[in-house]
C-alpha cells in the first residue's frame, strides 16, 4: 500500500509543467472570453455593492466600504476561479474528455497530473485576483505597490481552493453534486469570512469557527496588504493556508488513485 | 537486453466478486504480434491496463520491458505507445498540437517533437492535416493519429486495445498496413481485438480469451490445424437440429450456433450430396478460421 501510494505521488519537481503547459495552450485559445466572463461577476459585485450598499453603510473598518469590500472581491474572486476550474474543467479532463487517461500512458504519475491541475487553477486565479486588485488600484482603492504582497496571497489562496476542489472532484459521480459544495460551503464562507462585512459583527462562536476557515485567512493578508496596514500574525495565515492546499492534495490524490487506478 | 518483451504469470483480478482475469500466463518475444483475442468482456482491456500500470492484479507477476510492472511502470511507460480502445485524443488541439502536448509528457523538448513530427505526420498519413483540428478529422484519421502519438517517444512496444473497433473496412485496412510496417520495424505490438481476421493478418502469435481464462494460445494457423484442421460448410434455411441429423455421418464435428449450423467436415461434396433437393438451404463451404476454433472451444459465437 506504501509502495504503490509513493508510486502515484509526483515523480519529480517539473513533469507537472507538461500538464499546466497543455492548459495554457487550451487557454490561450479562449483567453478573451475566459478573461471577461471571470472578470464580469466580482466587478458588478464590486460597484453593485460598494457603491449601492456603501452609501448605507458609510466607512467600515477606518476606510470607505469599497475599498474594504475591494480586498474581499479579491480574495472571493480567487476563491472561485480557482475553485470552477478545478470543478468543470478540471473534471471534464479527468473524466468524460478522458485526458488524464492520456496522460498516464506517458511517464507522469496521478500527482504529476494533480499538482499540474493545482498550479494551473491558481494561475488562473491569479489573473482574476490581479484583474479586480487593477480594477481597484486604478480608482484609488488599492496602492500599487501592495501587489508585491498581495499577488503571493492570491496565489496561495487559488491553490487552496484548487486542492479543496480536488478533494470535491474525486468524490463526485457527476457535475450535479457540485453545486451542494458551491452553495453549502462556498457561499457561506464568503459571508464568514469577512469577505463582504467585518467578521467583528459575527456572534462570539461563529467568529471562532470563521477563524479556521480557508478564505478568512486569505482575506486577513489580502486586506491589510491592499490597504497598507501591517498584518497581525501573517505567518500564521500563510501556515493555515499551506496545510489547507497541502493536505486536500494528498487526500485527492489517494482518492484518484482508487477511482482511477484500480 | 532480454528477448522477453512481456511476461505474465499466475496473473489474476477480481472487481468485487467478478473473476476479470484468472491465472493468466503469457509472454511476448521482442519484435513479435501478439494477438489477445475474446469476445467482449473477456478481460481484454483490463489486461493492457494491467501492462501499463493502471490496474494492479490481485495476484500473479507482470513484466514489461524488464521492469516489474506495476511497481516500476512508470520506468516501463516510457518505451511503450497506447492506442487505447476509446479516443483521447485533445479535440481541440489541431493535430500538430496534440503531437506536441503529447511529447512534452514524456519530457521532450519543443525542438525535438518538432524534429519527429514529419515523419509521424507523413506515417500517418496525415501531411496535410497537420494543422487542422481533431475535431474535423475523420473516425480512420483520429485512429490514425492516435497512432502517431503512440510513436511519438519512439517506443519499444506498442500496446493497442482494439485498434480498429468501429472503423470503416478501408480506414481498417490502412491501419493493418501501417501496423505491418512498424513490425518490420522491429516494434513489438500487443494487441486486444475481437476481429478473427484482425488476429489472423496481423498475429505472429495469440491466446484466445474467454472470461478472464486462457482457452488456446499458438499461431493462428496453428490453432486452426489443431482444432479444426477440415473444411467448414456453414448451412442456415432451415431447422438446423434436423439438418444435424442427416448430415452427421458425414461430418467430424457440428455446432449449431442461432440458426446456422457449421460442419466441419473432411467430405464437404457428401454433405452437399445429402442436402441436395433441399428447397431454401443456404450453403458456404469456406476454409476454416480462428471463428471456428472459438467456436469448437466455447460453443459459442464470438460476437461480431
Amino acid at each position: 500500500m506504501g509502495e504503490s501510494f509513493a508510486a502515484v505521488m509526483p515523480a519529480n519537481a517539473y513533469n507537472w509543467i507538461a500538464v499546466w503547459r497543455r492548459n495554457f495552450l487550451a487557454w490561450k485559445k479562449v483567453a478573451l472570453a475566459s478573461i471577461l466572463g471571470n472578470l464580469a461577476d466580482p466587478i458588478t459585485n464590486l460597484f453593485g455593492l460598494g457603491f449601492g450598499l456603501g452609501l448605507i453603510v458609510g466607512r467600515v473598518e477606518g476606510t470607505s466600504y469599497i475599498a474594504f469590500l475591494a480586498a474581499g472581491m479579491v480574495a472571493t474572486s480567487a476563491m472561485t476561479s480557482a475553485t470552477f476550474e478545478t470543478m468543470y474543467a478540471a473534471f471534464a479532463r479527468m473524466d468524460a474528455k478522458r485526458t488524464w487517461e492520456a496522460i498516464l500512458f506517458t511517464q507522469l504519475t496521478l500527482g504529476d497530473i494533480v499538482l499540474g491541475e493545482l498550479v494551473w487553477a491558481a494561475s488562473k486565479s491569479v489573473l482574476a485576483g490581479t484583474a479586480i486588485w487593477i480594477v481597484a488600484a486604478t480608482l484609488g482603492y488599492a496602492s500599487w505597490p501592495s501587489i508585491l504582497y498581495a499577488m503571493p496571497a492570491i496565489a496561495l489562496t487559488g491553490l487552496v481552493f484548487a486542492s479543496l476542489a480536488m478533494v470535491v472532484i474525486s468524490l463526485a459521480p457527476s457535475y450535479d453534486y457540485f453545486v451542494f459544495y458551491q452553495t453549502l460551503v462556498l457561499t457561506p464562507m464568503v459571508f464568514l469570512c469577512g469577505a463582504v462585512f467585518p467578521t467583528s459583527q459575527l456572534p462570539g462562536s461563529f467568529q471562532h469557527f470563521a477563524g479556521l476557515l480557508p478564505l478568512a485567512h486569505s482575506v486577513d493578508l489580502i486586506r491589510p496588504a491592499m490597504l497598507e496596514r501591517g498584518a497581525d500574525s501573517a505567518a500564521l495565515h500563510v501556515g493555515a493556508l499551506c496545510v489547507y492546499a497541502v493536505l486536500p492534495f494528498f487526500v485527492s490524490t489517494a482518492l484518484f488513485r482508487r477511482r482511477l487506478l484500480r | 537486453m532480454s528477448t522477453v518483451a512481456i511476461d505474465l504469470a499466475g496473473v489474476k483480478k477480481s472487481f468485487g466478486d467478478k473473476v476479470i482475469v484468472n491465472e493468466l500466463s503469457f509472454s511476448v518475444a521482442r519484435g513479435e504480434c501478439f494477438g489477445l483475442l475474446g469476445p467482449n468482456g473477456a478481460g481484454k482491456s483490463t489486461i493492457a491496463r494491467m501492462l501499463l500500470g493502471m490496474i494492479s492484479p490481485d495476484a500473479g507477476k507482470i513484466t514489461v520491458l524488464n521492469e516489474p510492472v506495476p511497481s516500476r511502470a512508470r520506468v516501463a511507460r516510457v518505451r511503450i505507445g497506447v492506442v487505447p480502445q476509446f479516443d483521447n485524443l485533445e479535440r481541440e488541439f489541431t493535430v500538430r498540437e496534440n503531437l506536441l502536448v503529447f511529447g512534452r509528457y514524456f519530457g521532450m523538448s519543443a525542438r525535438k517533437i518538432e524534429a519527429v513530427a514529419p515523419s509521424l505526420l507523413e506515417f500517418a498519413r496525415l501531411e496535410s492535416k497537420a494543422d487542422t483540428r481533431v475535431a474535423e478529422l475523420s473516425g480512420g484519421m483520429k485512429r490514425r493519429l492516435t497512432l502517431a502519438r503512440a510513436l511519438v517517444n519512439d517506443p519499444h512496444l506498442l500496446v493497442m486495445d482494439e485498434p480498429t473497433t468501429g472503423l470503416d473496412p478501408h480506414a481498417r485496412h490502412l491501419i493493418w498496413e501501417r501496423l505491418r510496417v512498424l513490425l518490420a520495424r522491429g516494434k513489438t505490438i500487443l494487441l486486444t481485438t475481437h476481429f478473427m481476421e484482425e488476429a489472423e493478418r496481423l498475429c505472429d502469435r495469440l491466446c484466445v480469451l474467454e472470461g478472464g481464462r486462457k482457452i488456446a494460445e499458438g499461431k493462428p494457423d496453428g490453432l486452426i490445424d489443431e482444432h479444426i484442421g477440415c473444411n467448414v460448410v456453414e448451412i442456415y434455411g432451415d431447422d438446423p437440429h434436423q439438418l444435424c441429423e442427416l448430415i452427421r455421418p458425414h461430418a467430424r464435428h457440428i455446432e449449431v450456433s442461432g440458426e446456422t449450423l457449421f460442419c466441419y467436415t473432411p467430405y464437404p461434396d457428401q454433405v452437399r450430396v445429402k442436402l441436395r433437393g433441399r428447397a431454401g438451404l443456404r450453403i458456404l463451404q469456406r476454409p476454416p478460421n480462428l471463428e471456428d476454433v472459438f467456436l469448437r472451444l466455447t460453443g459459442r459465437e464470438m460476437e461480431k
